[in-house]
């Protein structure tokens, strides 16, 4: 267990390393940098700008920068944002916070939509539910994140029925606690609703697929034959065999929500790390935009992390593979 | 359902849509870039063959559309002006294939303009610019696809057929290109690239950027095809007749590799352009005032035209057939590869 579980992580520790380095390298290929924005403005010195630039260490050679700026993640910074003027960490971190609320609950609702829809379909297989649930992800799957998120909102905004931006309304500091819950409830309606219904077509796919496969093991019908009620079977038996593809799908997931929660964010305006990215790259805040990239990168690896040891308690194949 | 019948019947269909947006000099009514100012925002004027006093008319027409009394931003159909649909209508110049000048339009009006999909702030057909859009974003997706699965041949060729350091090498960098979003990715890349830049300039940028982005998955696959093929009898009876790589891998090992590239092209084709839609809808893609379908929507940012000018969004509808398309041509190929994946 625990050689499986460091031969993961150090997996883990060496990929982040690799994209901080790739992140770095094309760093180099960046033409122009914050600073140079500064110099078509009449009002600031070019002395200004030059002992701003030595400040940040814009002048020095690659590898010193990179080896400063490791240290600066060491020591929780994650350097420096020229825009803000204050380490990148903290304004990252609750930017991601957001950006975590949405795709951890957007993660949850579509397994737990996906699942049940997908066993059902797979346990019809061929019939009227199963063509109903294929037509519906194939509907899903035609339309594009994009449209698909302007979509709902302009629904929303037709309609008045909930809030189309922010995460919070004006008076929030003002109600009392479950009303604070209900006003952050209603403004992530709307995003996580794009969110599920963008990734959850995949999901039911993948699910149906390995779900009919293992529906057709002798074990199965061994099963029915013994009398096991339908739910029983289904859920206590069959779902764990087929849960092996099913739980690497899960790591695959958590890219695929990030990815779209970006795009999402800055449609519904949500302050989570996709706006602020943006604003960054605008502005050519290079060490908000290492910063975020590793982040999300940090995410996506903690995710098939999770995947990894999920498999591992699921999968006894791999367990005896690994040794204890 | 034979297959091959069901492919060359999706096949029809992408290719007609595409024919749609090159030919956009001949479909759409009018210039992209042509202005109306006097007529911004006007909603979409339905066409008619039966007029309001309930008189037949076997020519399609439009009525004109004025502000509703006391209204600023209400229009309503103006019954005293009609506008026959012509066929095959002289209108503004534009090039044939880019090439032979022309001005002939499938439809017009010979009055005023019409306007079938809207028009946007400035007064632009939306319809025109709809076409027009389709071809910088359904090229941007085809033609980064194309670099994609280049990129992702050649390095999975190398490193599944000469295996070794070059393939833990390569492998590896794919791992970290897979690490990340392919969003946050994309993001990374364009942030290092330069931001004011020509329509022109953009759209090329954009294409490499894509290239970059989504070459590991199909390396993966093609080194995965390689190496069982590089294995396999008839390849090694002819390396053992003395055939060099160059030769082995050109007339044994590519056609081995087509149907893994075929069914990753139609998927990375639309997922491309959703990119290119992304870019240009945030503002880092191609510019105005070349119309794509990315900038087509980014009007919808603004709350004011969210809420008073729906019809701004239709060009996102009727964009989906071509993802459509691509959706049932990407699953019957699919199935061909794989006919006991998934059970239809």
């Amino acid at each position: 267990m625990m050689r499986y579980l460091l031969r993961r992580a150090a997996h883990a520790f060496f990929l982040l390393i690799g994209v901080s380095l790739l992140a770095f390298a094309f760093t180099v290929l960046a033409p122009g940098n914050y600073f140079d924005e500064m110099r078509l403005n009449p009002e600031i010195a070019p002395e200004t700008i030059a002992a701003l630039r030595t400040q940040y260490e814009l002048n020095r050679s690659l590898p010193v920068r990179y080896v400063h700026w490791v240290s600066s993640v060491l020591h929780g910074d994650m350097g420096f944002s020229f825009a803000y003027n204050t380490p990148v960490a903290p304004l990252l971190l609750v930017r991601a916070r957001n950006t975590l609320l949405l795709t951890v609950t957007a993660m949850l609702l579509a397994w737990g939509i996906a699942l049940p829809l997908g066993i059902w379909s797979a346990e019809h297989l061929g019939r009227l539910p199963d063509r109903l649930v294929s037509w519906g992800t194939a509907a899903l799957l035609v339309v594009p994140d994009l449209a698909l998120a302007l979509g709902l909102l302009v629904i929303a905004v037709k309609s008045g029925w909930l809030p189309t931006g922010g995460m919070v309304s004006l008076n929030f500091d003002r109600l009392p606690f479950f009303g604070k819950l209900r006003d952050l409830l209603l403004h992530m309606a709307l995003p996580v609703a794009a969110l599920v219904l963008s990734v959850l077509p995949t999901l039911v796919r993948h699910v149906r697929a390995a779900m009919a496969e293992v529906l057709d093991a002798p074990f199965v019908l061994a099963a029915e034959g013994h009398g096991l009620r339908r739910r029983t079977l289904l859920y206590r038996y069959a779902l764990p065999a087929a849960a092996n593809p099913l739980i690497s799908l899960f790591g695959f997931s958590i890219g695929t929500l990030l990815s779209g929660s970006l795009l999402i964010e800055v449609v519904m305006s949500w302050p989570g790390l996709g706006p602020f990215l943006l604003e960054a790259i605008l502005a050519r805040d290079i060490y908000v935009v290492i910063g975020g990239v590793l982040l999300s990168t940090l995410f996506l690896v903690g995710g098939n992390f999770l995947a990894d040891l999920l498999l591992y308690w699921a999968d006894p194949r791999i367990r005896t593979e690994t040794g204890p | 359902m034979s297959g091959r019948r069901t492919i060359s019947r999706w096949l029809v269909f992408v290719i007609a849509l595409h024919l749609l947006v090159i030919f956009a000099g001949f479909f759409a009514p009018y210039d992209p870039a042509e202005q109306d100012r006097k007529n911004p925002y006007l909603p979409p004027m339905r066409l008619h063959l039966v007029d309001h006093q309930g008189h037949f008319h076997a020519r399609p027409f439009a009525y004109g559309v004025k502000l509703r009394e006391g209204s600023f931003d209400q229009y309503e159909e103006d019954r005293t002006e009609t506008f026959p649909l012509k066929f095959l209508v002289r209108g503004a110049s534009y090039r044939f294939l880019g090439l032979v000048p022309s001005r002939l339009h499938l439809f017009g009006t010979e009055t005023d303009r019409i306007y079938l999909l809207g028009s946007d702030s400035y007064g632009r057909d939306q319809l025109s610019r709809f076409l027009y859009g389709g071809r910088v974003s359904v090229f941007a997706g085809l033609l980064g696809a194309s670099v994609t699965l280049l990129l992702g041949l050649c390095v999975g060729l190398a490193a599944g057929y000469y295996g070794g350091w070059r393939d833990d090498l390569l492998m590896r960098l794919a791992e970290l290109f897979l690490a990340l979003p392919w969003l946050y990715l994309l993001f990374a890349l364009r942030a290092f690239l330069p931001l004011a830049v020509g329509p022109l300039e953009a759209f090329f940028l954009i294409i490499v950027v894509l290239g970059i982005v989504g070459w590991a998955r199909p390396a993966r696959l093609v080194r995965g095809v390689v190496l069982s093929a590089k294995e396999r009898d008839f390849v090694r009876a002819a390396r053992g007749f003395g055939a060099a790589d160059g030769y082995l891998l050109r007339r044994h090992i590519l056609p081995e590799t087509s149907s893994v590239l075929l069914t990753q092209a139609t998927m990375l084709v639309p997922q491309f352009i959703l990119a290119e839609m992304t870019l240009s809808f945030l503002g880092l893609g191609v510019p105005e005032p070349v119309p794509s379908w990315g900038n087509l929507l980014s009007s919808l940012q603004q709350y004011s035209v969210l809420v008073s000018y729906w019809w701004m969004y239709l060009p996102a509808l009727i964009m989906l057939p071509f993802f459509l398309g691509y959706l049932g041509l990407g699953s019957e190929l699919q199935e061909r590869a794989e006919p006991y994946k998934i059970g239809r």
